[in-house]
């Protein structure tokens, strides 16, 4: 699908804006992106151009005691994370490892394209997306202007909130050149309880009702037995059973009084099974690097929903479709594989999921798939609308990622 | 900053009111529609009192639908429209202009739906944002941005501004604790964004509209993010002898992995009226207080205090003492909490609302500490040190219009220093009337018109909340470009 003749690698953010007015000038299409990790995607591009970030990387400045790091946009995100790692902080979101659903070849992903795809993993449910760290953004817009919204302070409502709207927006409204994010501290223990052998319905009930309490769960995870069986943690893969866990992570003093009194909130649930500090964090690992999903050919779809309404929305499904589901944020995110199929089994999925408040995303689908259905969740025309109209307002020639997340967009 | 411009009224708006006034009470209810002028007055201004402007006139409707008729018919006849919750807005964001309507959300303001498991509530946005913890405390939950305005306060204003509060530093602002929303554009098209569930499809539109200042449409219904409330909390306070001292302990705190739920700092003048407010027990000796809070059961808040105990020690602080007792906590946050209020007691103020880099604290406290004195003003200072969020408050007696001017440019001066040291104009308060001229302090041509083309996606014709956020000049040029 692609006609690419060149991938380009500005070295500056001034090198970046002439490429993209250029481009703007002569209405070029081109491929925003940085590694590509993620390329396989939204729907397929057909671009004459590739403008990657790869070449504007490094941390340009980082304040433990302020919370607060950036660095240009093509930094591999393991560069930041081990940055953090030694002063004990952390990404908040976790940035869930997206690419390792369709890239298993392990291109390491970038920060740009970790905040682009708006990529949080389970720790989201307690601690926000990663547009809920994004505090500042220079970019490069459609007209090939620089852009500079929010700053490097936490507060701050001077102006619109363009910065955090970059996020999740895929490279299709403007060249994220350096980004500036919220941080938080490293909890000094992890620990983790496992529920076994709930169904999912008992699953969603157990997160619920974990997330209800004071102790400030940190992921709720449930994974069907076959997708249990494929984590690397053996001790875990091998119980044989679905398992649903739940996360505590703080200091070691609260993590042992919180995770008793979380012992007492699921004893309705069964049998608990308990993660040590090191085993926790295989497990999280393991989650976050999405090790549970099968390396087939099974389309992997992405769908969202009110954490109580998770188990029942797969229900729906099962009595249309075979597929396998694994549940994250207490229920309210579900990673489903579906049998393979020329539309990837978009139609019969979204008219039964449309009885819900939910929206699905094809994340792993062949190009032909993806060319032909809506990759992204498909909004009303009023929505539709407003996103037509901001795509115009950063990139009035539609030449940043065209049709990557909606056909004509 | 002195004297801040109004937008010029349209004359043939002012012409027909009669006309629209009738055409209005056609639409609503006829006790929905305020077109008296002992009504209206009710209306003039917002909490930056210095500013007054009789609106054309006042709606107040019941329901989205309400909402959309109105936004509709001023959309055909090119009526202006502002936006208010509770007009508690310090940045004149909700002031209207003489040729506009003013739409109030106060009578939606209804709890339309609970969810605790899967932790959200969908709220009518004129209920107050106390209203919403209230309505979900009894299963011990709460609503977590906290302004000090929370008991009058509306969501919706709430959501035009992108509210903070003391306790924003653990659970994030507005932005971050809103999941779903309604919200009515000026054409009068209905559009939900987000809903239940996280990280709707889509772009970011919550991101966009939440601190939007009321410009994008209206929002009459939100999803809330809603948690389950710790099993107890208890402040501290902590004396030192210097704002140098004080900064170090805060960033030393944060450093070593603490994260409390607050740490709010006051200097010495605020100490005073706040203790003098709510007898709270804050030292008067010292140069700058520190109120820090945790959260947790009864061994953890102990535990997290003991430690934040340690590390103040290396900090030689002048005082060190822990709430006993949860009547002495509501006092220590009273004082707090209405320090805006005891301030007002003594004195006019303008209440200033920038944020710094936390370790440029001892220089901005130095810089805004010599500015007042340059114009003969005291300052005092309130700022939520965890995030670098400061509010000073300019003392000045309002009915002296010379002192009035030297306090706008005092404060003009403050927020041109935060934004000089690394920081920003505003940091929950917004930036209304009151700092539009300053934006291009902060930003420059083209980061403004990519600002403006957002504002224009949303509401082609500049017609809500006008004469805010953008310094005219830029507004005028812009509209003028997009015209051709």
């Amino acid at each position: 699908m692609q006609h690419v003749s060149e991938t380009v690698f500005p070295a500056s953010e001034a090198e970046v804006s002439d490429i993209i007015a250029d481009a703007a000038a002569r209405s070029l299409p081109l491929e925003i992106c940085g590694n590509r990790s993620k390329a396989a995607i939204g729907r397929p591009l057909q671009v004459s151009g590739r403008l990657s970030s790869r070449s504007l990387s490094g941390v340009t400045l980082y304040e433990p005691n302020e919370l607060v790091i950036a660095a240009k946009s093509g930094t591999p995100l393991a560069e930041i994370e081990r940055l953090l790692d030694s002063n004990r902080q952390q990404l908040p979101f976790e940035p869930c490892a997206l690419e390792r659903a369709v890239n298993p070849d392990g291109r390491e992903p970038t920060l740009g394209g970790a905040v682009a795809a708006n990529a949080s993993g389970s720790r989201r449910i307690l601690q926000g997306a990663a547009r809920d760290h994004v505090i500042g953004v220079r970019a490069v817009n459609g007209a090939g202007e620089v852009i500079k919204a929010g700053g490097r302070v936490m507060k701050n409502v001077t102006g619109y909130d363009v910065a955090r709207a970059m996020a999740g927006s895929w490279g299709t409204l403007a060249f994220m050149s350096e980004i500036t994010l919220k941080v938080l501290p490293k909890a000094e223990e992890t620990r983790t309880l496992i529920c076994l052998n709930l169904t999912d319905e008992g699953a969603v009930s157990a997160m619920c009702r974990a997330m209800g309490s004071a102790y400030e769960v940190s992921g709720a995870v449930h994974l069907q037995r076959p997708f249990a069986e494929r984590l690397t943690l053996a001790d875990v893969a091998s119980l044989g059973q679905s398992v649903t866990a739940l996360r505590v992570e703080n200091f070691s003093s609260s993590v042992d009084y919180r995770i008793g009194k979380l012992h007492q909130e699921l004893r309705p649930f069964g049998a608990i099974y308990e993660l040590d500090d090191e085993r926790s964090r295989a497990f999280w690992a393991d989650i976050r690097k999405m090790q549970f999903l099968s390396d087939g050919e099974w389309p992997l779809w992405r769908i969202t929903t009110a954490p109580d309404q998770g188990a029942r929305l797969v229900s729906a499904l099962l009595g249309q479709m075979d597929c396998r589901a694994a549940y994250d944020w207490s229920g309210g995110l579900i990673w489903l594989e579906v049998p393979p199929a020329s539309d990837a089994n978009a139609t019969l999925l979204r008219r039964v999921i449309a009885e819900f408040h939910a929206d699905a995303m094809l994340i792993r689908g062949s190009a032909a798939a993806r060319a032909s259905v809506d990759v992204f969740h498909p909004l009303a025309e009023v929505n539709m609308t407003l996103i037509r109209r901001l795509k115009e307002a950063f990139d009035p020639q539609r030449i940043l990622n065209p049709g990557r997340m909606y056909a004509g967009i | 900053m002195t004297a801040i411009e109004t937008l010029a009224p349209k004359p043939e708006i002012l012409g027909s009111r009669d006309s629209f006034v009738a055409a209005l009470k056609k639409l609503l209810p006829a006790r929905a529609v305020v077109a008296d002028e002992a009504g209206r007055r009710a209306f003039e201004t917002d909490a930056l009192t210095a500013y007054k402007c009789m609106p054309l006139a006042v709606v107040l409707p019941t329901s989205t639908e309400e909402v959309s008729a109105v936004l509709r018919f001023c959309h055909l006849s090119k009526i202006r429209v502002v936006p208010r919750g509770a007009g508690t807005s310090l940045a004149g964001g909700a002031l209207p202009s003489e040729d506009a309507v003013v739409l109030c959300l106060s009578r939606m303001n209804r709890v339309l739906e609970v969810n605790f498991d899967s932790r959200y509530i969908r709220v009518e946005t004129g209920i107050t944002n106390l209203g919403v913890s209230n309505a979900v405390a009894p299963a011990k939950f709460f609503y977590a941005p906290d302004p000090s305005s929370q008991l009058a306060c509306t969501i919706g204003g709430n959501i035009g501004m992108n509210s903070g509060g003391a306790h924003c530093l653990k659970y994030g602002v507005t932005v971050n604790n809103v999941l779903g929303l309604k919200m009515v554009l000026m054409n009068g098209d209905i559009v939900e964004i987000g809903g239940p569930h996280l990280d709707a499809a889509g772009y970011d539109f919550l991101s966009l509209v939440i601190g939007s200042e009321g410009q994008f449409g209206i929002v009459t219904e939100a999803t809330l993010r809603i948690l389950r409330q710790a099993e107890g909390a208890r402040p501290m306070m902590i004396g030192f002898d210097s704002a140098e001292t004080a900064g170090a302990c805060v960033s030393a705190i944060i450093g070593r992995g603490i994260l409390p739920v607050a740490i709010e700092y006051m200097d010495r003048p605020a100490i005073k009226v706040c203790e003098a407010f709510a007898h709270a027990g804050y030292p008067l000796d010292v140069e700058a207080l520190l109120i820090v809070e945790v959260e947790g059961s009864e061994e953890e808040i102990a535990s997290l205090l003991e430690q934040i105990a340690e590390i103040a020690a290396e900090f030689s602080p002048q005082t060190l003492k822990v709430s006993q007792s949860a009547a002495e906590s509501a006092a220590i946050w009273k004082g707090r909490k209405s320090a805006f209020g005891a301030i007002g007691r003594i004195s006019d103020y303008y209440c200033m609302d920038g944020t710094i880099p936390l370790a440029k604290l001892p220089e901005a406290l130095r810089g805004i500490a010599d500015i007042g004195q340059h114009y003969g003003l005291t300052v005092a200072n309130i700022f939520h040190a965890g995030d670098g969020n400061l509010h000073p408050l300019i003392l000045y007696n309002a009915n002296d219009a010379e002192e009035k001017r030297r306090a706008e440019l005092c404060g003009e001066k403050i927020l041109k220093l935060c934004v000089a040291l690394g920081g920003c104009l505003t940091g929950e308060h917004g930036v209304g009337i009151e700092k539009r001229e300053l934006m291009s302090v902060q930003f420059n041509e083209v980061d403004l018109a990519q600002q403006m083309r957002i504002k224009s996606v949303f509401d082609p014709e500049w017609l809500l909340n006008p004469g805010k956020v953008f310094p005219l000049k830029a507004q005028e040029a812009f509209l003028i470009r997009a015209a051709r």
